[in-house]
């Protein structure tokens, strides 16, 4: 399962990131605040007004919004 | 002579170094909780125990040395000394959020590794106790190898300690015999350390996460965004009306006490006509911009900035921008040049361009003089269905309609001068913290003090200028003092050109000043018109009166349509010029803008006129 289609509020790891399919830059922003390998993350908050976009990622005692797109990048698994 | 010492403050964005920055120096600057605030170079003094001073810079944050915008890359160059002009600091202090240290530990070891002198502020211990977290700093101290002070910024807690430390600091050894370091590596080191320097944690259902249930809402979250810059608008108008009479009839109780002090002479006449009449105009705006800069230094300092660019991600990228414009739009309200330096956190360059390009188009403070004049004298004050003003209703019309155009001209550029790969979102959104009084009222006083020191500069002296060349040379008996001036010769030759959108010789005339600052606009007609007046008694005649009498509703709707638009100020033009480094994106903003502007004006009057308003 991605990110993207992680249960709001379910704690998960993340296990695999496929950072070919993103811009380097924004790989390198991801990996700075801790997305990466072996981060334990939940999603907490999903889009506004029925969209799906951006979303809103616990991590740590951190939030960081990204799109979706980073999101499906990073596969995640069951703590 | 020995070099004066100096220090420099790094650390992830917020990690409190601004407000840290603000205690140790007392130097006047901005706080706020959205990442990317630190735009710019901050300097100050720090007094040591000894009593030698210290010079303290205050480094935009980063996440690593490895930079991915504007903003990262200063903090590199000054930390490595490669910066030109500017001296490598001896002491570098990284400043830690207390309560996110698995987070900010990966840049502070990179930061420690270079072997410089290092102190580590563990700052904001009391948020993270207010969560549920006990740090042990000794513990801390021991892992990193580097002296760790507690501090609480905004309570001033820690700070000698945190002064004696930087005194203290001494130079390392580089850790040159190690191998290079992932980021993985690091990250991993950082949960070590931090879960050593945790005495105890309970999960404490944290304030914020409740927050953001309701303000990151996906369909409540978007309607308390437009409800809150509703109000901001409504307040900003209807809020300040007192204050703003009182402060105008005051302006003209001085014009007229100076005129019976004083026997009649030119000079006299510059006085009152000149300087009370023109700046006089202008400061009586000082209420309204003191409530718009209120609400926008509140949203930053609460932490809830970060939430509306999260709100507005999905907007903005319908346009081909990201979220993270929304912060320096939503400053440019208050001025377009904050605002456009703002956007140095915006990694992508087509993106900020973008976005440097569209900022004029927010409906800057200086805009709202005129906007206010015009709509007080010509829409009635009138209350419409549920208590909305309808003078309130026609700034949040004009003020939206900039927002549109800014949207729709990004769409456009984005598909043409600025084309590129569309932009991604990453943001960090910070804790809610409730803002200190002091550090609001501090900002406000600058603010104030900014916008008055330009009414006595800049405003003065276009003011003046516009006076003599409105009274010189002097009219023949029965001819018009206006028509005979020199202003008025080049406002005939520049009226020809503004007739078809509606425009009269005084909005030609009010037009050329107000390149040196847009509310002058406001201060040329009332010195056009206090000029032009046949007598005293017609000089005390209120500005607002003096338009109605002159203007037709479609002509002062044209009027507002223009400033929508245009003109940029000099300062725009100039801070554009800077950040784009060239005069081609600066010429190509300013042309734009007019075309669209002289466009609009034009539309509005054909349709006003065509509607029968005038």
């Amino acid at each position: 399962m991605t990110l993207d289609l992680l249960p709001i509020g379910q704690r998960a790891v993340v296990t695999a990131v496929d950072w070919a399919v993103l811009a380097p830059d924004e790989a390198q922003r991801l990996q700075a605040l801790g997305l990466d390998v072996g981060a334990r993350v939940a999603l907490s908050h999903r889009g506004i007004m029925g969209g799906r976009d951006p979303l809103a990622v616990t991590i740590g005692r951190m939030t960081v919004a990204l799109r979706r797109s980073h999101a499906r990048a990073m596969t995640v698994g069951e703590i | 002579m020995t070099q004066q010492r100096s220090a420099a403050l790094v650390g992830n964005p917020n990690a409190g170094k601004s407000a840290l920055f603000n205690a140790l120096t007392g130097a006047r600057q901005k706080i706020a909780n959205y990442p990317g605030v630190t735009v710019e170079r901050k300097a100050g003094r720090l007094v040591l125990p000894s009593g030698e001073p210290v010079a303290l810079t205050d480094l935009p944050g980063s996440y690593s040395l490895t930079p991915t915008s504007p903003d990262e890359e200063v903090t590199r160059k000054v930390i490595l000394g490669e910066f030109p002009g500017e001296p490598m600091p001896q002491v570098l202090v990284v400043v830690l959020d207390a309560s996110n240290l698995e987070q900010h530990l990966v840049f502070a070891q990179e930061v420690i590794a270079l072997g410089r002198p290092v102190v580590v502020a563990l700052n904001m211990i009391d948020l993270a106790e207010r969560d549920g977290l006990v740090l042990d700093p000794a513990a801390l101290q021991e892992a990193l190898g580097v002296p760790v002070v507690a501090t609480v910024a905004v309570r001033r807690r820690g700070l000698d300690e945190l002064a004696a430390a930087i005194a203290a600091a001494e130079e390392r050894s580089p850790e040159h015999h190690r191998p290079h370091v992932t980021m993985t590596e690091r990250r991993l080191t950082a949960h070590a350390i931090a879960a050593a320097a945790i005495v105890s944690e309970t999960a404490k259902h944290r304030l914020h996460s409740k927050l953001d249930r309701v303000l990151l809402n996906p369909w409540l979250g978007p309607l308390i965004l437009f409800a809150l810059l509703f109000v901001m608008f409504q307040a900003v108008f209807s809020g300040a009306a007192p204050l703003v009479a009182g402060l105008d009839s005051g302006i003209g109780w001085l014009a007229i006490w100076v005129k019976t002090l004083l026997p009649p002479s030119l000079a006299r006449d510059l006085l009152t006509e000149g300087i009370i009449a023109g700046v006089g105009s202008v400061i009586t705006f000082l209420p309204q911009i003191v409530i718009l800069f209120f609400f926008i230094l509140v949203l930053e300092a609460t932490g809830y900035m970060a939430r509306a660019a999260f709100l507005m991600d999905r907007m903005m990228a319908a346009v081909g921008l990201s979220g993270r414009s929304f912060i320096p739009l939503l400053s440019s309200f208050a001025c377009a040049i904050p605002g456009i330096m703002a956007t140095r956190s915006i990694a992508d360059p087509k993106d900020r361009l973008t976005t440097i390009l569209i900022a004029p188009l927010m409906t800057c403070s200086a805009r709202l003089p005129v906007y206010a004049v015009l709509i007080a004298a010509f829409i009635p004050q009138r209350s419409l269905a549920g208590g909305i003003g309808l003078q309130g209703l026609v700034l949040f019309i004009l003020y939206l309609s900039g927002i549109v155009s800014a949207m729709v001209i990004a769409l456009v550029l984005r598909r043409t001068v600025t084309k590129g790969a569309a932009s991604g979102f990453i943001m960090e959104l910070p804790k809610y913290q409730l803002p200190t009084i002091k550090d609001i009222a501090l900002g406000l006083w600058q603010r104030a003090v900014i916008f008055l020191r330009r009414a006595g500069t800049i405003i003065f002296m276009v003011t003046v200028v516009l006076w003599l060349l409105l009274n010189f040379p002097r009219a023949a008996p029965g001819e018009d003092q206006v028509d005979a001036s020199i202003a008025g010769h080049i406002a005939n030759g520049l009226a020809v050109v503004v007739k078809p959108i509606g425009f009269n010789r005084d909005m030609a005339l009010a037009l050329i000043p107000a390149m040196a600052a847009r509310e002058v606009a406001v201060s040329s007609l009332a010195t056009t018109y206090a000029v032009s007046a046949p007598d005293d008694a017609a000089v005390a005649v209120k500005l607002g009166d003096q338009l109605k009498a002159n203007w037709s509703l479609p002509t002062a709707l044209a009027f507002l349509a223009w400033f929508v638009f245009a003109p940029q100020c000099m300062s725009t033009i100039a801070v554009t010029r800077r950040e784009t480094n060239g005069w081609k994106w600066p010429a190509f903003m300013l042309g734009y803008l007019f075309a669209l502007a002289y466009l609009f004006a034009g539309l509005t009057y054909w349709a006003a006129v065509w509607l029968g308003l005038g």
